[in-house]
């Protein structure tokens, strides 16, 4: 049997090689030559102290009372390890974007940096871990007594050793958790040396495991069997409990303080989770496979009474295998240290950079800038707190007189810190999550959790026994074991439900009834989208910033070298010569990241702002909030800019198609004219010419007037081919002009008696001939051709009874205008926009011409360097001739 | 197989990178129907008969429950290795979309 003075001596061994390990690593470290400790098996193996003493000793425990059900403690965290890519990937990432240094640092980034919260999630987290760093002292305390319970030793009792062992287990912590503030919190050293512990317990269990299948039972198939017969060899196992303790594990794994700091703080490389995303399962798999096979063996071997929760221990020791029985109990105590030290060390994160830092800050009067050693009062709060957290923990041991079945506290302190899990998931996928929302849904958990599960389980009078059974003052459906009248639950199963149930309806009400700052809602979606942006969030107005104010304050935290070498390469990215840096935004930020390194987000950002006089929210960042919305107008504005160009080619498409159409039809129309026109005369010609052929009798005065007639056709056909050819000749620009001076009103004269000649119907034509006697330079006969074409037309198709066309002369804007206006109809306005096409008629029926006049008109004023328009709004058909006046057009030659 | 499929992949990626893309996403969905998966298996448990069940069903022996959740859970962990092996070239040069701004963070 072994001595009090071998244990000690083998336990202070232990913590030696512990202390040189980490020591070592931290060197190592510090050098920058350590590889293999950022590998990913350093990490897998860190996130083992999730495995505490609970796993060890109490899983046994915990199947010999209910079976399988222990199983679920480590199903949840495999679930939530397999579903890596989904979840815990995007925690890491965002906690080392943001260089957050706890579970509550990230709540209250995450909601806009709040103090508040971070101090809500710090007193949970404390209240919660405390039970468990109690049951930790107790585990160890129990199996130091299993070892002296048959041979009492002079001067050992439980309480010198739990005393000894809490005060041993705070300065390892203080040691090596709180040597340096480094900027990224890692602390390689504790790490290493967790892993290391790692190692032992699994090597531990695993022995035990194997000598009591192998060494005890005979075998595999034999152990089945001899499960099968125990008293746990059937299935037992609660449905509610199994499912609630699953969730529970997977909200715990996720949550709790010392599991965040090895997950997320103490991550080198995103990518070691994707080997630990297989590894960490299976160590929890080899964990727990031994320990049903314990269990049923601990139960046949061991004397009836005994505590199941040292099966570990005991069942070695009974069979006289003590150095079996040392290496279980170094696994044990491997267990307790490696969760005591991780928990303490992030406990009294939270706490010095939550609670002591702003009170800190608060109660120095002048601003954060004058001399003093922050760094200085920082590592000491941690220390402060560490001691302080481990007192706590051996007091809750004291009080609560270390009696309760391990598992049970195990399972309360999970229930309290899963209160963070709807904050904390909601906040990283819920970009509508508010601060108000995650501080209603932490407080109401929070609360139901103490007056549901924590009070009543501790017993000692805490919580009244009349409470308990007919609820406060009396009130029946507030009893808390059941609350709202539902009886008969398992009080974890009732906790957890209505507690989570609350807690999350909670924050998803306030979140989506309050109104985020614009800080929570930058935050908001750098934390959602982190995938996408990981720039800083939030813009510091640096103009007011003192730099040499920055560089004092950062060299309190940081320390002078490390600060002095922050600032001259920021100098020196930004290209200045002195070695202090402006402070821009971008600079600020960074430094609000490193800062936050060492005294969490809250306060380094209260620091800066103490000394830059505020943030600011700038443009860019509030259009990255809005940049969803910013996107869509902007697509929306291109959308109508086009759509609008494409309404307007339709709308020219269109029109050039409804003018191709009336051309088409114009052509078709005119062919058909020209044809006709051609064909009569033609007609005449030949029947007038057989007719003077073959008629020998005819009379002299017939012959004349046939022949007149046929000489008429001819000359009619004779115009119309003239009137073609001459079209073309102007449209080719082959055109010879007669440029001649000469008065307008000579031109009228001509035009309109060579027009009115000969016509029965006459057209009472109006003129002032005041206004005539303008000399002009150009080719009158042209001018008196176009003229004329108006004047017939006019004469031909104006429908008054009473046709009448004035003629007036103006000077408009230098030009020579002549407007010719009948009291006609007028043209139709759908046709006005072709009346200059060839082949244009109005009507064909009525028509005498060709529909060539217009055409021509247009592409004589062309040459003569005048215009000929269709005047609209008047009464009737209107036209409009103007011409360059003769002075115009002797200064242009 | 694994390596012969991205040594392909690298040699000629203008050719197969839609398709490769693509496969990553399936990959990246089946990583996320993992958990779901494991979740319901590890529910199955509440279906079994338990020895405090007043039912007609004889309670399951504890040696083939041991068997199930271990089996399951091995085959989570097998499942997630080979996933990890899968998307282990992810950091390399075609890498995935979601990894573009991991130099943004070397400030420190």
């Amino acid at each position: 049997m072994a001595t009090l003075n071998l244990m000690v001596l083998v336990c202070l061994a232990y913590v030696a090689l512990l202390f040189i390990v980490a020591f070592a690593a931290d060197r190592l470290a510090a050098t920058g030559r350590s590889t293999w400790l950022r590998s990913p098996l350093i990490y897998t193996l860190s996130l083992s102290i999730y495995c505490t003493a609970w796993t060890f000793y109490g899983a046994v425990g915990y199947a010999a009372r209910s079976g399988l059900e222990y199983v679920t403690i480590y199903l949840g965290p495999t679930l939530v390890m397999v579903g890596w890519w989904w979840g815990l990937r995007k925690l890491v990432r965002v906690g080392r974007s943001q260089r957050v240094t706890s579970v509550a640092d990230l709540i209250s980034s995450r909601y806009g940096k709040s103090n508040l919260l971070a101090i809500c999630v710090t007193i949970l987290a404390v209240i919660g871990i405390t039970p468990y760093i109690a049951l930790q002292l107790q585990s160890i305390t129990l199996s130091f007594s299993i070892f002296f319970e048959d041979a009492p030793v002079g001067g050992f009792s439980d309480a010198s050793v739990v005393f000894w062992v809490a005060a041993g287990l705070a300065v390892f912590a203080i040691l090596f958790g709180t040597r340096n503030l480094d900027a990224n919190e890692r602390h390689h050293g504790v790490v290493t040396a967790i892993a290391l512990e790692a190692v032992v317990k699994l090597i531990a269990l695993l022995a035990v495991g194997v000598f009591v299948v192998w060494g005890l039972s005979g075998g595999v198939s034999e152990t089945m069997a001899r499960i099968d017969a125990s008293p746990i060899g059937e299935w037992q196992v609660n449905g509610s409990r199994w499912a609630t303790i699953t969730f529970l594990a997977v909200a715990a794994f996720v949550c709790l303080p010392r599991m965040f700091q090895v997950m997320v703080v103490e991550n080198d490389d995103e990518r070691h989770l994707r080997t630990a995303a297989w590894a960490f399962p299976t160590y929890l798999l080899l964990i727990s496979l031994f320990v049903v096979p314990i269990a049923v063996v601990g139960l046949e071997v061991m004397p009836e009474g005994s505590n199941p929760d040292m099966f570990v221990l005991t069942v070695p020791l009974s069979q006289g295998k003590d150095t079996l029985a040392m290496l279980s109990f170094l696994g044990g105590f491997s267990s307790a240290t490696s969760m005591v030290i991780v928990a303490a060390m992030a406990l009294s994160t939270m706490v010095s950079n939550h609670v002591v830092m702003p009170i800190w800050l608060s109660s120095q009067a002048d601003r954060a800038s004058v001399s003093g050693d922050v760094r200085h009062v920082i590592l000491l709060a941690r220390r402060v707190s560490i001691a302080v957290i481990m007192v706590l923990g051996y007091f809750y041991f004291r009080l609560s007189g270390g009696g309760a079945a391990l598992a049970s506290i195990g399972l309360i302190s999970f229930a309290g810190i899963a209160q963070i899990l709807p904050s904390l998931v909601g906040g990283l996928f819920w970009r509508g999550a508010t601060r108000s929302g995650a501080l209603a849904g932490l407080t109401l958990g929070f609360a139901l959790w103490l007056y549901t599960l924590l009070l009543p389980g501790l017993g000692g009078g805490l919580m009244p026994d009349g409470v308990l059974s007919d609820g406060p003052f009396g009130i029946g459906w507030l009893r808390p074991q059941a609350l709202f009248g539902i009886e008969g639950l398992d009080p974890i199963v009732h906790s957890v439900m209505w507690s989570m149930l609350l807690n999350t309806a909670a924050f998803c009400a306030a979140s989506l009834l309050s109104f985020p700052s614009p800080l929570e809602r930058l935050q908001g979606a750098q934390f959602v989208n982190v995938f996408d942006h990981s720039a800083g969030p939030r813009g510091w107005t640096g103009s007011v910033a003192q730099s040499e104010d920055l560089m004092i304050m950062s060299q309190r935290i940081l320390g002078a070298r490390e600060a002095q070498e922050l600032f001259q390469r920021e100098a020196a990215l930004q290209g200045g010569r002195g070695h202090l840096p402006e402070p821009t935004p971008m600079f600020l930020e960074r430094l609000e990241r490193e800062l936050s390194g060492s005294v969490g987000a809250a306060a380094a950002h209260a620091m800066i702002g103490q000394i830059v006089g505020g943030s600011s929210v700038s443009v860019e960042d509030l259009l990255a909030v809005a940049d969803e919305s910013a996107q869509l107008m902007e697509y929306s504005s291109q959308l109508e800019v086009k759509s609008t160009e494409l309404a307007r080619t339709a709308k020219q498409l269109r029109e050039a198609n409804e003018k191709l159409t009336q051309i088409s039809l114009q052509k078709d129309a005119f062919l058909g004219q020209i044809s006709h026109e051609l064909r009569t005369p033609m007609t005449s010609i030949r029947a007038f010419s057989e007719i003077l052929r073959d008629n020998e009798g005819l009379g002299p005065t017939d012959k004349v007037r046939y022949a007149t007639i046929i000489l008429d056709e001819a000359l009619r056909l004779t115009r119309l081919l003239d009137d073609l050819l001459d079209l073309s000749v102007l449209e080719n620009g082959q055109v010879n002009l007669n440029m001649r001076s000469g008065i307008l009103g000579d031109v009228l004269d001509r035009a309109i008696s060579t027009a009115l000649a000969g016509e029965e119907r006459p057209l009472v034509v109006k003129r002032r001939r005041a206004q005539e006697g303008v000399r002009m330079h150009t080719d009158l006969d042209r001018l008196a051709q176009v003229f004329i074409n108006l004047i017939a037309n006019a004469e031909k198709y104006c429908d008054s009874a009473n046709p009448e066309l004035t003629i007036s002369v103006h000077d408009v804007g230098g030009r020579l205008v002549v407007d010719f206006i009948d009291n006609g109809s007028g043209i139709p306005a759908e046709v006005q926009s072709t009346v200059f096409e060839k082949f244009f008629r109005v009507n064909a029926e009525k028509a005498g011409g060709a529909g060539l006049g217009l055409a021509i008109s247009y592409e004589i004023m062309q040459r003569l360097g005048g215009d000929i328009v269709y005047l609209q709004g008047q009464s009737g058909g209107a036209f409009r001739v103007s011409l360059p006046l003769e002075g115009d057009r002797l200064a242009a030659q | 197989m694994t390596g012969d499929g991205d040594g392909t992949d690298r040699r000629s990626p203008a050719v197969f990178l839609e398709r490769q893309t693509y496969r990553r996403r399936r990959l990246m969905d089946a990583a996320r129907l993992l958990p779901v998966l494991g979740a319901l298996l590890f529910a199955v448990p509440l279906l079994w008969p338990g020895a405090e069940d007043a039912g007609a069903a004889a309670p399951l022996p504890t040696s083939r429950a041991i068997r199930y959740i271990f089996l399951v859970w091995a085959l989570l962990i097998l499942g997630n290795i080979w996933f990890g092996l899968l998307t282990r070239g992810w950091s390399g040069p075609g890498r995935a979309e979601d990894e573009a701004e991991v130099p943004e963070r070397g400030l420190g």
